[in-house]
C-alpha cells in the first residue's frame, strides 16, 4: 500500500463516544418490503384461521394483491434516492429496479405456482411430513388439496431478495440472504410427485446453501477485519486507506464472492442446480431460475460495483475466469443432458456466466446490460419452465427428452411456443435472448473485457446445440408411442405463458421500450 | 419514383405474404400455392421497378431510407443499395417465383403442411433480401441469422434422407460463425464510436491488431457462409437433403451473403485487414476450386454432386474478391449472379430428375435421356453453363475473373484454370452417367420417368435459360450496374488496377 493511507483516517467505529441512538427510519423508501412481509405474516394466518379446502382460494389472490401493491409503491417511487435505516439500505436506481424486476418475475411465477388445474389439488404436496412411498403418500398425491403454505413461503422469499438487493452494508446482506433462502429450500421439498427427488434436492441445496452462507460470513469477519465496519462506503474508503494487510481484504472478498456465486450458480459453485431444479417442483424451480437469479445478481454487482470497486485489479482477473468457466462447463454439460429441466439448469448456468461479462465489465455499461440481461433472461426461463408443466402423463410431468419426440405434430402451438423460447436461449435476433446477449457483450469489450466475449461466443455455439437437439425432437422426429398428452393449462398457466413469451418477443423486436429504463437505472449510491 | 421506399418494401412484403399464406387453410392447396406465386411475382415487379428507377452512373448507395430502431445503441432500420447488391436482390426477386413454381407438388410429398412451406420460402425470401438491402451492420447481423430459421425448417422438415443432421449441421455452422461476428460487430461498435451505420463506420479508422481481429471475426462467418474451404463441409450434406427448390436458393442466393460480406464489410470496413489477410483469403478460394472439384468427380448422389461444384465457384468468386482488380472483382460480383442462374437451374432440373426417379442417386439412373429427352437437354445446358462454357453467362465472369487475377498473380491463375477442366470432367462425367450410356433396365420400372417436360416445368426453365444465353453474349447491362460498386468498393481498400501499359504486356506475355 502507498503511504496514502496513513493520510486518510480511518472510519470512527461509533459506540464509546455517543450514546446509541435510533436512526430515523424512511417507511416510504422500505414500504415495498414492508408489504410483502406485512402480507406474508397475513398469510400465515390465513393458514392458522381458515380450513384447508378454504385456504388456497384465499392465498392466491392475497398474494397476488400483496405483490401488485407492492409494485406500484415501487413504480411510484422509481425516482427515489436515498440512504436509510442508518444507512443499512440503499434505495437508488439499481435497487429499485431490481426490486420492481423482481416483483414482476415474482407475479408470473406465482401464477405457476397457484394453478390448480393441472393437476388435482396443485402441484405441491399436502403435508412434506408423510414419509415419501407409503400407502398414506399415494392416498395424498391422489386427491388431497395441496399446500397452501407455498404461498406466505413464497412471498418472504420475495421480501428477501428484495432486502438483499438493497441491503448497504454485509450484515444485512446476510440477514437477507437467509431471509430468502429458508423458504426456497422448504419450497423445494414440497413437490406433490417424486417426493424423494424433491426431499433429496432441498436436503442438498440446503447443506450447500449453509455452507455457502458460512463462507460468506466468515467473509464479513474479515472484511471487518479489514475495514473496522461492514457498511458498504467504509469499505470503499478502507481500500485505499486501510492499514490493514490486504491479505485480508483478499480473502475476505474470495469469501463474500462464494457465497454470492454459490446463489448465481456460478461454476465452480454450480453443483447443486442441477438436482435443485430437477427435483424441486417445476412452478418453484421457475421462481428459483427467474427471482433468485436476479437477486443474487443484484447482491453481487453492488457489492463489486459498490463496496469492492477499487480493488478491481484484484478481482477481475478471478471473476473473469469463473465467468469463462461457468459458460463453458454450463454449455458443455448441457449437451449431454436428457432431461429437459436439467437440461435448462445447465442453460441458467451458462446463462450465470454470461451474466457474469456483465458484472466484471465493471462499467455503467456493464450494469445497465446486465439490469436488462436478468429482466430478459427470467421472463424466458419462467415461459419454458411453464411449458415444462404441461406436458405431462399419469405420472406427472415428463421431463425425460426422449418423451418430448414429435410433440410438434401433437400440439403445434406449444411446440411452437417452446421453439420460440429456446431460440432466445440460443440468442437469436428478435427474441430478448439476442438484445440481452448483446447488451453484456458489448459492455464487455468496451469494458476490456474482450477474452470474455470470446469464451461468451464460443459457448453459446456450443449451447445452441442442445436447444437445437430439443427442436428437432419436438418438430422433425415422430411421435413415439410414448409421446405423453399436453395437458390444456388453466387460465393461470397460459396467463404466465403469454406474458412470459410475449416480454421474450418485444424485448427482442422493440428493446427500445426497457434500455432508456436501465440506463437511467444504471448508478449506485454509496 | 425514386423516393419510392423500394428496399423496405422489397423485404416486408414477402414476409406479409408468407404470413397471409399461412394463416390459409390447409385443405386448400390450390389457392395456397397460387397466392404465393402471384405475391412474389409482384415482388419480382417492384424489383424490376427498382431495376429500373437505379441510375448506373449514380451515388454508390441509393434507394437510401432510415428509421430508428434503438437509440440507445444507435441501431437503425437502414436500406441501401448498390450496384452489387441489386444485381443479387433482383436475382432473389427472380429465382423465389420460379423456385414456388418448381416446388408446386414438393410439400405434398412430404406429408407435412403445404402451407408452411410456401410460407417458409416467403419469410426466406424476406430475410434475404433483407441482408442484401441492410446499411446498417446490426441490421444485417440479424437478417444473417434469422435466415437461418426459416431455411433449418425448409430442410429439416421437408428435406430428403438426414434432413435432421442435415439442417443441424448447418444451423450450427452458421450460428457458430453468425456469433464470431457477432463479437466482431460488438466490438466494431465499440471502436467505431457507437454507430452501426455502415456509410459513418467506412471513414472510421482502427489500430492495426484491432482491425485484424474484426476482420477475422467478419471473414470467418462469410467465409463458412460462402463456403470456403475448409469450412464448406456442410454445404454437401445441406444441399443434398434439402427439397430441389430450397437447395436452389441455399446455393444460388443464400451462399451469396458470404462472398457479399465480404465484398460490403470485410474490405471497405477493414481495408488493412483485407490486404494483409488477402494471401489467405486467396489461398483457401484456391484450395476450394481444385479440391471440391476433384470430390465432386467422386460424388454418388446428384444433389451433392451440385453442391461441390458450387464450392468450387465460391472458389472462383474468392479470388476474384481478393485479386483486388476492377476486372476480377466485377467478374467476382458478375459470377455471383451468374452462378446464381447457372446453379440454381442445374438444381432445380436436378430435382425434376429426381423426382421421377424417386431418387438422387448416379447409380440409378443411366440412359435416362430416351425417356426424357426435352428435359436432358435442359440437364445438358444447364451442365454446360455451370461448367462456363463460352457463350453462357458464367464464361464471361469466369473469364473476368481469371484475366484480372492473371495480371496480378499468375500462378493463382493458371491454378484455377485447372478448375475448368476438373469442371468439364465432374460435368460431362455426370452427364454421361445419368443420360448417356446404358439403359439402366430399373428405369423402365418407374413410371414417372416417361413424364414429359410439363408446362409448368417449362415455364420454370425458359427464363433461365434465356437470361444465361442473353448475359452471355450481351453482359453489359449487368456490368455497367456492378462496375461503380466495385470501383468504388476497392477503392475503399486503396487498390487500383496496375498502371494500363502493363496489363497489356502481361496480356501479351499470357498469350
Amino acid at each position: 500500500m502507498s503511504p496514502v493511507h496513513a493520510l486518510v483516517p480511518l472510519a470512527q467505529t461509533p459506540g464509546q463516544d455517543q450514546p446509541f441512538q435510533l436512526p430515523p427510519i424512511d417507511y416510504a423508501a422500505l414500504a415495498p418490503m414492508l408489504i410483502l412481509f406485512g402480507v406474508a405474516c397475513l398469510g400465515v394466518l390465513v393458514e392458522a384461521v381458515f380450513r384447508r379446502f378454504r385456504r388456497a382460494r384465499i392465498q392466491l389472490p392475497l398474494t397476488l394483491m400483496g405483490l401488485v401493491a407492492a409494485l406500484v409503491v415501487v413504480i411510484w417511487t422509481a425516482s427515489k434516492r436515498t440512504l436509510t435505516a442508518g444507512g443499512a439500505i440503499a434505495v437508488d436506481g439499481p435497487s429499485l429496479f431490481l426490486q420492481g424486476s423482481i416483483l414482476v418475475l415474482g407475479i408470473v411465477a406465482l401464477l405457476l405456482i397457484g394453478e390448480r388445474t393441472l393437476e388435482r389439488g396443485g402441484p405441491f404436496v399436502a403435508q412434506a411430513a408423510v414419509t415419501a412411498n407409503t400407502e398414506a403418500d399415494r392416498a395424498q398425491a391422489a386427491t388431497a388439496e395441496g399446500a397452501s403454505e407455498v404461498f406466505p413461503l413464497t412471498l418472504f422469499a420475495l421480501g428477501g431478495m428484495m432486502l438483499f438487493t438493497t441491503a448497504n452494508d454485509l450484515l444485512t446482506m446476510f440477514v437477507a440472504l437467509e431471509v430468502f433462502s429458508l423458504p426456497l429450500y422448504l419450497l423445494c421439498a414440497l413437490a406433490r410427485r417424486r417426493r424423494l427427488l424433491s426431499q433429496e434436492a432441498a436436503m442438498k441445496y440446503f447443506l450447500l446453501g449453509s455452507f455457502a452462507s458460512a463462507f460468506f460470513l466468515f467473509g464479513i469477519a474479515m472484511i471487518y477485519g479489514f475495514a473496522g465496519r461492514v457498511d458498504f462506503k467504509s469499505i470503499d474508503q478502507a481500500i485505499i486507506g486501510s492499514s490493514m494487510s490486504p491479505v485480508l481484504l483478499y480473502v475476505g472478498i474470495a469469501m463474500l464472492a462464494i457465497g454470492l456465486l454459490f446463489k448465481a450458480a456460478a461454476v465452480p459453485f454450480h453443483l447443486w442446480t442441477p438436482d435443485v431444479y430437477q427435483g424441486a417442483p417445476t412452478p418453484v424451480t421457475a421462481l428459483m431460475a427467474a427471482c433468485t437469479k436476479v437477486a443474487a445478481f443484484g447482491g453481487l454487482l453492488r457489492v463489486l460495483y459498490v463496496a469492492f470497486q477499487r480493488a478491481q485489479w484484484d478481482f477481475q482477473p478471478v471473476i473473469g475466469t469463473i465467468a469463462v468457466l461457468t459458460m463453458l462447463v454450463g454449455a458443455i454439460l448441457a449437451v449431454t443432458q436428457t432431461d429437459i429441466k436439467r437440461l435448462l439448469a445447465y442453460s441458467s448456468i451458462a446463462n450465470a456466466g454470461y451474466l457474469l461479462i456483465g458484472a466484471v465489465a465493471l462499467n455503467k455499461d456493464g450494469l445497465s446490460s446486465s439490469l436488462f440481461y436478468l429482466v430478459a433472461y427470467g421472463f424466458t426461463v419462467l415461459a419454458a419452465f411453464g411449458v415444462v408443466t404441461l406436458v405431462r402423463d399419469a405420472d406427472g410431468e415428463a421431463t425425460h427428452l426422449s418423451r418430448w419426440a414429435g410433440l410438434g405434430k401433437r400440439s403445434p402451438l406449444l411446440a411452437s411456443v417452446f421453439t420460440f423460447l429456446l431460440l432466445a436461449f440460443a440468442g437469436i435476433p428478435l427474441t430478448s435472448g439476442f438484445t440481452a446477449k448483446f447488451g453484456v457483450f458489448a459492455a464487455g469489450i468496451s469494458g476490456g473485457q474482450a477474452w470474455l466475449v470470446i469464451a461468451g461466443v464460443l459457448s453459446s455455439a456450443i449451447l445452441a446445440f442442445p436447444y437445437l437437439r430439443v427442436v428437432v425432437l419436438m418438430w422433425l422426429s415422430e411421435p413415439a408411442e410414448t409421446t405423453p398428452t399436453v395437458s390444456i393449462p388453466g387460465a393461470l398457466t397460459s396467463a404466465a405463458l403469454m406474458i412470459g413469451t410475449l416480454a421474450t418477443l418485444v424485448l427482442g423486436v422493440a428493446p427500445t421500450l426497457l434500455l432508456p429504463i436501465t440506463t437511467k437505472a444504471a448508478e449506485f449510491i454509496r | 419514383m425514386s423516393t419510392f421506399p423500394f428496399l423496405s418494401v422489397l423485404t416486408v412484403a414477402p414476409a406479409v405474404g408468407g404470413l397471409v399464406v399461412a394463416l390459409l387453410p390447409k385443405d386448400k392447396p390450390a389457392l395456397v400455392k397460387r397466392v404465393a406465386f402471384v405475391w412474389s411475382v409482384a415482388v419480382f415487379a417492384v424489383a424490376v421497378a427498382m431495376w429500373v428507377a437505379f441510375k448506373a452512373g449514380g451515388p454508390q448507395m441509393q434507394f437510401r431510407e432510415s428509421y430508428p430502431w434503438i437509440p440507445t445503441w444507435g441501431v437503425r432500420f437502414t436500406f441501401a443499395t448498390d450496384g452489387i447488391a441489386l444485381v443479387m436482390l433482383a436475382l432473389i426477386a427472380l429465382l423465389v417465383p420460379l423456385v414456388i413454381l418448381a416446388s408446386w407438388h414438393d410439400a405434398e410429398g412430404s406429408r407435412r403442411s403445404v402451407p408452411l412451406y410456401f410460407a417458409l420460402i416467403l419469410f426466406l425470401e424476406s430475410t434475404m433480401i433483407g441482408v442484401f438491402a441492410a446499411a446498417d451492420v446490426f441490421l444485417f447481423y440479424v437478417f444473417f441469422e434469422v435466415m437461418l430459421v426459416p431455411m433449418y425448417f425448409l430442410i429439416g422438415s421437408y428435406g430428403g434422407q438426414q434432413r435432421q443432421y442435415a439442417a443441424v449441421k448447418f444451423f450450427l455452422y452458421s450460428l457458430a460463425g453468425g456469433l464470431f461476428m457477432l463479437a466482431a460487430v460488438v466490438g466494431l461498435w465499440v471502436v467505431g464510436g457507437h454507430t452501426f451505420d455502415w456509410q459513418a463506420l467506412r471513414h472510421a479508422t482502427f489500430a492495426t491488431g484491432t482491425e485484424r481481429w474484426l476482420f477475422l471475426g467478419f471473414f470467418l462467418a462469410f467465409a463458412i457462409k460462402a463456403p470456403f474451404f475448409p469450412f464448406h463441409t456442410w454445404l454437401p450434406d445441406a444441399g443434398g437433403a434439402a427439397p430441389a427448390g430450397a437447395a436452389a436458393l441455399l446455393v444460388g442466393v443464400m451462399d451469396k451473403v458470404g462472398t457479399f460480406g465480404i465484398l460490403r464489410y470485410c474490405l471497405p470496413l477493414f481495408p488493412n485487414a483485407s490486404k494483409y489477410f488477402a494471401p489467405l483469403g486467396m489461398a483457401l478460394a484456391l484450395v476450394g476450386v481444385v479440391y471440391a472439384a476433384l470430390l465432386a468427380i467422386g460424388q454418388k448422389d446428384l444433389k451433392r454432386l451440385v453442391s461441390y461444384t458450387s464450392i468450387a465457384h465460391f472458389g472462383f468468386i474468392g479470388i476474384g474478391i481478393f485479386a483486388f482488380t476492377t476486372q476480377a472483382a466485377s467478374g467476382a460480383v458478375l459470377y455471383m449472379f451468374n452462378h446464381g442462374l447457372a446453379t440454381g437451374l442445374l438444381f432445380l432440373v436436378v430435382g425434376m430428375l429426381v423426382a421421377r426417379r424417386g431418387s438422387a442417386l448416379i447409380g440409378d439412373f443411366g440412359g435416362a435421356g430416351r425417356y426424357a429427352p426435352v428435359l436432358a437437354g435442359v440437364f445438358f445446358f444447364a451442365g454446360m453453363a455451370s461448367l462456363a462454357l463460352p457463350g453462357t453467362s458464367p464464361f464471361v465472369s469466369e473469364f473476368l475473373v481469371l484475366v484480372g487475377t492473371f495480371t496480378v498473380n499468375k500462378t493463382v491463375a493458371v491454378i484455377a484454370t485447372l478448375g475448368i477442366i476438373l469442371a468439364a470432367g465432374y460435368v460431362l462425367w455426370m452427364y454421361q452417367r445419368t443420360i448417356q450410356g446404358t439403359p439402366n433396365p430399373a428405369l423402365e420400372q418407374v413410371e414417372g420417368m416417361k413424364r414429359r417436360l410439363s408446362a409448368r416445368e417449362a415455364v420454370v426453365v425458359t427464363p433461365l435459360i434465356a437470361l444465361i444465353l442473353v448475359l452471355g453474349f450481351y453482359p453489359k447491362p449487368v456490368l455497367d450496374v456492378i462496375n461503380p460498386a466495385v470501383k468504388a468498393t476497392l477503392s475503399d481498400v486503396g487498390k487500383s488496377d496496375p498502371a494500363p501499359t502493363a496489363v497489356a504486356v502481361n496480356k501479351e506475355a499470357g498469350k
